[in-house]
């Protein structure tokens, strides 16, 4: 019998593959445990500030200038358009600061991509939380209009889904600003250039048939407008068209997931 | 197989290199100690390993991966604990272990961070908000994050950098314990002390690639000899002192206000002067020779 050399046998290789689960569930979870510290502040603000837009446009312009916006009560008008104004506010804004701040003062992300962890993961991870988080604060509007005589419709159950996904591409869009900045002084320009503008003519508070015909096209490549057309069809019936406004909130998520995490891939992969 | 093996790795930032064709080979088992001044090229090597930055040339394989591609595996076997403290500081001792373990895929995520809690020794405050701990019990917080999944092999970046001497002796029981357990470890430090005490073997890096490597005795017997002479006086003597000492095919280098004649037992009588202190060779003799910084 012949003697068989003895080698040690080679290490197991073990294999794991892109956007796994578990890396962006890990990731959720430090959220998550970051989030129940600071819920209470974070859920009064993003409350309190679509009411009180609700308050001062839709009672004190219904009350004095306007009565009704295409067949609907002023308020009513309002308080389902402010659901887009809870989103992006929810969404864009968090996404920009808190992710800035985790790179560069936390050093956050250095500890997670030394985890196996990809950049994919961690921005797929990012967007979906900001975005559950901002479909729940985004209902508010809708929920605290029914008390000024917005009736249940069975389409508002659609609502944090189109909520969810736009918060997702505003998400996506501010993790992005937050990786393209030097500064964080620099997100100035980012909100007084896009996400104001966005905001203005998203037709929350006036339809915007009655704007400048340059202003209504912005308009129509405006995801917060197409958001607030979908929330009015939840609310007052859908129109056939709000599939393609759907489809185009759809590709806004997935354009800006991945413009996302190649800024991010840039920042942090030297 | 080694735990790590670099070849000809180079990575470039703009203009300036800052690994330069660095070879490293680190056997299982050992603690390696990456000795080397600021800007030696140590926290890029540790981005590097960690998959945070890529070399532009060379070949990189940790564990049997071979880096960039399988970075996350390898990421999986090893775990990092890093220079700046980047723990969730709101959030309890527990969370900043759990969502680590889970992050490492760890099935037992409760029994990995009782493990954790009991290497740091912070069980009795586990459930304490990160900023409610002293500044000792974060470092081993930081270093128990990085043990949660009992890794194969673990990256210390300047582990105590900034410590006090007391937290700074914590830590150091905290890497023997684990290098009692056969974990290897690569470290990278800027403290001799740290280097010597706990290395098997050190590696000094400077302009981005390794000059010299050994155990902290051979590297001093090869480099320092066997004693130094430490002269204090005058800067005007001092010169003299060391062109004398030079004149005579004698290593010199500066000590702080003094000047230290390195291998002073082979100097012929007179060269070295009578009111030196002499003293058994250093780590920091070698590091000082090698590398023309002041040791910290």
């Amino acid at each position: 019998m012949s003697a068989v050399p003895e080698t040690a046998p080679p290490a197991p290789q073990r294999t794991m593959r892109r956007l796994e689960p578990a890396a962006i569930a890990g990731v959720m979870s430090r959220e998550v445990a970051n989030f129940r510290t600071y819920w209470r502040g974070t859920t009064f603000s993003s409350v309190l500030e679509p009411l009180v837009y609700l308050l001062a446009f839709g009672l004190g312009l219904s009350a004095t200038l306007v009565d009704e916006v295409e067949g609907v009560p002023y308020i009513q008008f309002v308080g389902t358009g402010m659901v887009a104004t809870a989103v992006i506010f929810s969404s864009a804004l968090p996404a920009m600061f808190g992710t800035f701040v985790k790179h560069r003062f936390q050093n956050t992300y250095e500890a997670i991509l030394a985890a196996p962890v990809d950049v994919e993961e961690l921005v797929s991870a990012e967007m979906l939380w900001i975005a559950t988080r901002s479909a729940v604060y985004g209902c508010v509007p809708l929920v605290v209009t029914f008390f000024w005589g917005l009736d249940p419709a069975w389409g508002m159950l659609l609502v944090p889904l189109f909520a969810f996904v736009t918060a997702l591409g505003f998400a996506g869009f501010g993790v992005a600003m937050a990786a393209t900045v030097a500064k964080i002084d620099q997100f100035n320009y980012v909100t007084a250039l896009f996400v104001t503008p966005l905001f203005l003519v998203a037709g929350t508070f006036f339809p915007i048939n009655g704007l400048p015909q340059f202003w209504q096209d912005v308009a129509q490549v405006n995801p917060l407008h197409q958001l607030v057309e979908l929330v009015r069809g939840g609310a007052f019936g859908f129109e056939p068209w709000d599939l393609a406004r759907f489809a185009f909130l759809v590709a806004f998520a997935f354009a800006t997931w991945r413009i996302a995490i190649r800024q991010m891939s840039n920042r942090l992969i030297l | 197989m080694g735990a790590i093996e670099l070849n000809g790795v180079v990575k470039r930032f703009g203009p300036i290199t800052a690994v330069n064709g660095l070879d490293l080979d680190v056997p299982e088992g050992i603690c390696l100690g990456l000795l080397g001044p600021n800007g030696a090229g140590k926290s890029t090597t540790m981005r590097m390993l960690t998959g945070q930055a890529i070399a532009d040339e060379g070949e990189m394989r940790v564990l049997g991966y071979e880096l960039p591609v399988q970075s996350k595996p390898a990421r999986a076997e090893m775990g990092v604990v890093p220079q700046l403290d980047n723990l969730d500081v709101d959030v309890t001792v527990e969370d900043n272990l759990a969502v680590y373990a889970r992050l490492y895929r760890v099935k037992d995520v409760a029994g990995a961070v009782d493990r954790a809690l009991d290497l740091a020794r912070l069980r009795g405050r586990r459930r304490d908000a990160v900023d409610k701990l002293s500044g000792g019990m974060r470092r081993r917080l930081l270093l128990a994050r990085g043990l949660v999944h009992e890794p194969r092999l673990v990256l210390l970046d300047e582990p105590t950098v900034g410590l006090d001497p007391q937290i700074r002796t914590e830590l150091w029981t905290l890497i023997g314990e684990l290098k009692a357990r056969g974990t290897t470890i690569l470290m990278s430090t800027h403290y001799i002390e740290e280097a010597e005490r706990l290395s098997d073997e050190v590696a000094v890096m400077h302009q981005g690639r390794i000059i010299s490597r050994g155990n902290p005795a051979h590297l001093i017997a090869e480099h320092a000899g066997t004693h130094t002479a430490e002269v204090y006086a005058p800067p005007q003597r001092l010169t003299e002192l060391r062109a004398s000492a030079e004149g005579a095919g004698l290593r010199v280098r500066p000590a702080g206000p003094a000047i230290a004649i390195v291998g002073s037992e082979t100097a012929a009588e007179g060269v070295v002067p009578t009111d030196a202190v002499v003293r058994a060779a250093t780590l920091e003799d070698v590091f000082v020779l090698l590398t023309g910084e002041e040791a910290e």
